[in-house]
């Protein structure tokens, strides 16, 4: 198995409009190694939430070629796509998306019932609520979303995204809806399970606060990667150019 | 794939976060399946109660007849032979078994007479008890109907029909009284409640019951010849022929059978003919088992060969059977347009309610679809939320429909009638319904793209 998880070569996607084409991504070839804590920046418009839309197997490319995990995953269908997303990859969006009225515990245990037939109830349940705990949750199990802070409703979705043990993390905008104390803490959860578990995490974001908890920032710019500047493995670089970046914001 | 448990325990979870309006959207259902319920129970028991009403009036009975008797070429018409025996009678009630009851018939024409008043009653008839289980008549207006006992004794004993109480009893009770039937004293044990006209605008409460025994044998008064003509003998003892009932000068046009000849058939003086069967089939629906049953029987007893006619005829009252049957088929026929317009319209709202629904959850459409639930798993819980939604529905709508039959019988004394097949029939529906108006909104949810889905506000 190859030691990147996401292998893109020259992925390209085009919108029709009506008799117009409207090319989005322009020709991305972007490697992600195993473990690595990754951000994806761009301004709205830049082809970000395509690419990120892409990465996560909800949508396929125009062209081009996509490994995911050891796998070709530009060829799937509709539902060979879900059983990937089932499996490798668990999403964590801006607005948590969490099951109104449902109990954290439920929630959690949602992704679940589309793979885990060999999973008894009993098991699903031990195995959410062991999750829960890890996100520090323990005493909030039989809570529905509404009675739960943000930062709470956040870290129910980050166990919800790892209930399937997938090795790959998507978090659109996870921080977009807290408040920056929260947000921090949320930042730390991804940071902590990328270093503990070694899972690889995608961190879609403009705000350059995220940024500054990745290893590695990857800049979108009229669907294209922005290597010139930010193309850098080194983590020793990785300071500089984040508070580079943060300075630039302010 | 989801495991069945799972899909349903899903489905149960979903409606439950929405309790009230789960509720408001099965209630098109649950109304629908109750009201027909209702109206399936209150109609089987009026229905129940018609055919009883139009039982009552004969709708069940078979009449059998003894075939027709010939003599020279000239044909006595239909009932003139003598061919029905009481032992007939005895045996088709023993073996048929699609008969409530039969009594045997010896008719007479005969003058009445109490006091200084006197009458010519329609009907007498000469039968057992039976005879009013027949003809569903067995309330009497006072005394009691005469026994089996009086029957072989041949005791001259007596029930009378309203007309006759009108005609020679009025003020005075009836019960008890001896009236003279052609000079023949008869104790009244019994007097009969009103019955009206038949069909035909005949008098039916203007009847003399007696034992046939009696009638047979002291009132007509017949012996082997005259057996077909019971009301025509006055004598008792001498040899008779129709000629001889009103002398008279004819010419005969045909060859005859002279007294003489007749007297010399060799016949059993003693041999017992009965004019008439009539019997109850159990129901309307047992009556041709019921003609079937006592044509084969009396075959056998009248030892009549394979390929020979009947010496006897048995009819029913096709006319009143018909109209009872159509009465039922219609009325359970408008049942079900009552029961398909309601249950319709409960479907469209549940196809509403679960658009809106689709609608409303576009995002955990979308959530569910990103964590990798797939088109199927998306058809099948919003099927199964339309199913469950129906079939819910449908038990409510039972109980309730059954509460209000139940509440209509001991409230409006309705008669009522548990029909297991109109609950088989609602549950089927409403499963049915759940399947064919939740499959859209369930198609179109399984058919959105999970990123428009996500992003839906």
């Amino acid at each position: 198995m190859s030691s990147n998880i996401i292998e893109l070569h020259d992925i390209k996607k085009t919108y029709h409009v009506g008799e117009l084409d409207v090319p989005v991504l322009k020709g991305i070839t972007l490697n992600v190694p195993r473990g690595q804590l990754v951000a994806l920046m761009g301004a709205s418009g830049s082809g970000k939430s395509t690419l990120m839309n892409i990465l996560g197997c909800l949508d396929h490319a125009t062209s081009g070629r996509y490994n995911l995990d050891g796998q070709d995953v530009s060829m799937l269908s509709v539902n060979e796509r879900a059983m990937v997303r089932n499996k490798k990859i668990g999403f964590v969006f801006q607005s948590f998306n969490l099951l109104a009225r449902t109990s954290a515990l439920e929630n959690v245990m949602m992704p679940l019932s589309y793979t885990a037939k060999h999973l008894t109830d009993r098991e699903a349940r031990e195995r959410a609520t062991m999750l829960l705990e890890r996100v520090g949750l323990a005493d909030r199990l039989d809570h529905a979303p509404s009675k739960l802070s943000g930062g709470q409703q956040q870290r129910v979705a980050i166990a919800r995204a790892l209930v399937n043990n997938p090795p790959l993390l998507f978090a659109d905008e996870p921080t977009g809806n807290l408040d920056s104390r929260t947000s921090e803490e949320v930042l730390q959860m991804f940071q902590t399970l990328n270093e503990e578990e070694g899972l690889t995490v995608i961190l879609v974001t403009h705000d350059p606060e995220v940024t500054a908890h990745a290893k590695r920032v990857i800049h979108i710019r009229d669907g294209l990667i922005n290597t010139g500047v930010y193309d850098s493995h080194a983590a020793g670089a990785m300071p500089t150019y984040a508070g580079r970046n943060s300075g630039g914001a302010t | 794939m989801m495991t069945y448990v799972r899909v349903v325990t899903t489905a149960f979870r979903a409606l439950r976060r929405n309790v009230m309006r789960s509720i408001l959207t099965t209630l098109g259902i649950i109304i629908g399946v109750a009201s027909v319920i209702a109206m399936m129970e209150i109609g089987n028991g009026s229905a129940t109660a018609i055919a009883k009403t139009v039982s009552s009036m004969g709708a069940n009975n078979l009449m059998v007849f003894p075939g027709m008797a010939a003599t020279g070429g000239v044909s006595y018409g239909a009932g003139s032979s003598v061919t029905l025996t009481p032992e007939d009678c005895a045996a088709v009630a023993k073996d048929c078994t699609a008969l409530k009851a039969v009594a045997p018939i010896v008719r007479a024409r005969v003058q009445i007479v109490f006091g200084g008043k006197n009458w010519v009653p329609q009907t007498l008839y000469g039968t057992t008890p039976d005879y009013l289980i027949v003809r569903d008549w067995n309330q009497l207006a006072a005394g009691d109907i005469f026994t089996d006992a009086d029957v072989r004794n041949s005791n001259k004993v007596c029930v009378i029909g309203q007309t006759i109480v009108k005609q020679l009893f009025q003020g005075i009770n009836p019960v008890g009284q001896e009236i003279r039937i052609k000079n023949i004293p008869f104790k009244i044990v019994g007097v009969l409640t009103g019955k009206g006209a038949n069909m035909m605008g005949q008098d039916q409460d203007d009847i003399i019951l007696a034992p046939w025994s009696t009638v047979k044998f002291r009132v007509s008064g017949t012996s082997a010849q005259t057996a077909n003509q019971s009301e025509g003998s006055s004598s008792s003892s001498s040899v008779n022929t129709l000629k001889n009932l009103y002398p008279e000068n004819t010419i005969s046009l045909y060859p005859e059978q002279s007294e003489l000849q007749a007297a010399d058939t060799p016949m059993s003086v003693r041999f017992v003919n009965i004019d008439q069967l009539l019997a109850a089939a159990n129901s309307a629906a047992d009556i041709p088992e019921a003609m079937s049953q006592m044509t084969q029987l009396l075959r056998e007893r009248h030892h009549i060969g394979e390929g020979e006619p009947d010496d006897f005829t048995v009819r029913d009252l096709t006319e009143f059977t018909d109209a009872l049957s159509s009465t039922t088929k219609l009325m359970t026929k408008l049942l079900l347009i009552v029961a398909a317009i309601s249950l319709l319209v409960g479907g469209v709202g549940i196809m509403n309610i679960m658009l809106v629904s689709v609608t409303e959850r576009t995002r955990e459409i979308g959530l569910r679809m990103a964590v990798g639930a797939r088109t199927t798993d998306i058809l099948i819980q919003f099927m199964v939320e339309a199913i469950m939604l129906c079939l819910v529905g449908g038990a409510i709508g039972i109980i309730l429909g059954r509460g209000t039959s139940v509440l209509v019988r001991t409230l409006l004394s309705w008669p009522t009638e548990l029909s297991p097949g109109a609950i088989v029939a609602a549950v089927l529906v409403s499963g049915i319904v759940g399947i064919v108006f939740g499959f859209y909104p369930a198609w179109k949810a399984s058919k959105l793209d999970p990123i428009e889905a996500l992003r839906y506000e």
